[in-house]
């Protein structure tokens, strides 16, 4: 009986270690990969036509979803926020909680998660595909680097992408909110965009642009290595993408927790 | 010349090149054959340094592959061509960048000279006027000369074969197997080619090696192989289901 016991525990024990072990070896790999790529960076050639295609594939294709989803939150936000607002008869602060929530919160990790979904996806599909049909090898024997030809060029792309979409999407946010507030909830325009502004600093913003920047470095580094590490034909590519994408939402959301946590302590 | 010395190489535990010895002759085409997944292709991967030994050296001309950095490795590597088994065209690039890509990345050549080599090498392996086109409008035959005109682009000295007959029709396959001499004839590289088709194997090669258990266990020019009497080259060159390779596996089950 107490041996049975003991087994279990062993078994329990053996199952955590695994698990730890394996948690350390993916983000050492990120890590690696990480340091790789920064490597790389400053490395010659530069491949301008690459990252401005890129840049197209992330931030520009990305327009359309980012708009429609940053609307329909600023719309919600305000709505929402007017049914506790009318308890106080406050419903003119709309405008400054839409505000803040968009440019601290909502603005850049959505956009995260968005882009993490649509790009980062992607990204891992194709890098994956790439793998398990020898072409990354195919780029190593024609002495070409693929972290320098197609890691890096992703890389620059997603890190300026993101914090732009962001930025856009933070407007398109207020405009939401402009929407409610003033053609339905009766706020006029001169009391919402006041009370939009005055209480806004640049400080808001930019603590939503720094995270999106981070979020960028993110989505990029575990696209790119669920993609490099694909094994397994068509199935493990799909077995792949869909890691990166869980890894990618969890480690957004927990950064950003980080970040809020530290903006708010540090930075008050 | 190319020296294999005791090159050992194992994947989570189970050995698969196993004290590995073979020299390959420069300017000759050598064969390895085997059977499949006995790790003809992991050392085909070693040999251009995509892979590195557990032990063992390669070396090429003399200098040791396996404890090159990036940088040497990339040199030494503007001396290879490499013919993926699924050709490995890159999907995103057309014909034309796909066998230029070499030359586009690691030399000052200009578009016009780029384009009239390209032509040179596409019409080497019979294609014509399909530059523009992407690999995935391309039949398997297509792709895989598409692929030897890129491994040749840069006028290799030493090309690689990795199945180069595999997935492809007999007549598709007889084709390529006279380009891989034409190859051999007017550009005098030294060929290594891995598959397990015995008669590619007999036409293309000068030598031929055969990789069984991780072991060189025979070299011979293709006459010798055919005529070996070693029972497991025999078993394998002719193709019988019953020998030493399968004792202890019972191909029974799959008949009935």
């Amino acid at each position: 009986m107490k041996t049975a016991k003991g087994n279990v525990i062993i078994r329990i024990a053996e199952i955590l270690g695994h698990r730890f072990v394996e948690f350390v070896r993916y983000a050492g790999g990120l890590t690696v990969l990480m340091g790789q790529t920064l490597f790389w960076i400053p490395m010659p050639p530069m491949r301008r036509r690459q990252i401005l295609e890129q840049m197209s594939k992330i931030g520009v294709d990305s327009l359309p979803i980012v708009s429609l989803i940053s609307l329909f939150t600023g719309m919600v936000l305000a709505l929402q926020s007017a049914y506790q607002m009318k308890m106080f008869s406050a419903e003119m602060y709309i405008a400054s909680l839409v505000a803040f929530s968009m440019t601290r919160e909502l603005g850049p990790v959505l956009t995260a998660l968005i882009v993490a979904g649509r790009v980062g996806a992607s990204i891992t599909a194709e890098l994956g595909t790439m793998k398990v049909t020898e072409q990354i090898d195919a780029l190593e024997t024609l002495a070409t680097n693929p972290i320098k030809y197609l890691v890096v060029p992703r890389f620059l792309a997603l890190i300026i992408m993101l914090p732009l979409l962001t930025v856009y999407s933070d407007i398109i946010g207020v405009m939401g909110g402009y929407v409610v507030g003033v053609y339905k909830l009766g706020i006029s325009h001169a009391m919402y965009m006041k009370n939009t502004w005055n209480p806004l600093k640049y400080k808001d913003i930019f603590t939503g642009i720094v995270k999106s920047f981070f979020f960028g470095v993110i989505t990029c580094i575990v696209a790119c290595y669920e993609g490099m590490a694909a094994e397994g034909g068509a199935e493990g590519v799909g077995r792949a993408t869909t890691t990166s994408v869980v890894i990618s939402f969890i480690l957004i959301i927990a950064s950003d927790c980080f970040f809020t946590a530290l903006f708010y302590f540090v930075a008050k | 010349m190319i020296e294999i010395i005791n090159l050992c190489k194992s994947f989570d535990g189970h050995m698969v090149l196993n004290n590995l010895n073979l020299n390959i002759n420069t300017g000759e085409t050598t064969v390895i054959i085997g059977r499949s997944g006995c790790g003809k292709s992991v050392l085909l991967k070693h040999i251009i340094g995509l892979m590195k030994p557990d032990d063992g050296q390669i070396l090429i001309d003399g200098k040791d592959v396996t404890k090159m950095d990036e940088k040497e490795l990339n040199t030494l590597r503007m001396q290879f061509g490499m013919l993926f088994q699924g050709a490995a065209l890159f999907d995103s690039l057309n014909v034309l960048e796909n066998v230029a890509f070499n030359m586009i990345e690691h030399t000052n050549a200009g578009p016009e000279e780029v384009k009239k080599r390209v032509k040179e090498c596409l019409e080497m392996v019979g294609l014509k006027g399909i530059e523009e086109k992407k690999p995935a409008e391309l039949s398997g035959g297509m792709r895989k000369r598409v692929g030897l005109a890129r491994a040749i682009c840069i006028r290799p000295q030493i090309v690689l074969y990795d199945e180069p007959t595999t997935g492809i029709d007999p007549i598709m396959g007889d084709a390529i197997n006279d380009l891989i001499i034409e190859l051999h004839n007017k550009l005098k590289v030294t060929g290594i080619a891995v598959t397990h088709d015995m008669t590619s194997a007999y036409k293309i090669a000068d030598r031929i090696a055969m990789l069984y258990n991780g072991k060189i266990v025979a070299v011979g020019t293709p006459n010798e192989i055919k005529n070996s009497k070693d029972p497991i080259v025999h078993q394998f060159v002719t193709g019988t289901g019953k020998g030493p390779i399968t004792e202890g596996i019972d191909f029974e089950h799959l008949v009935t």
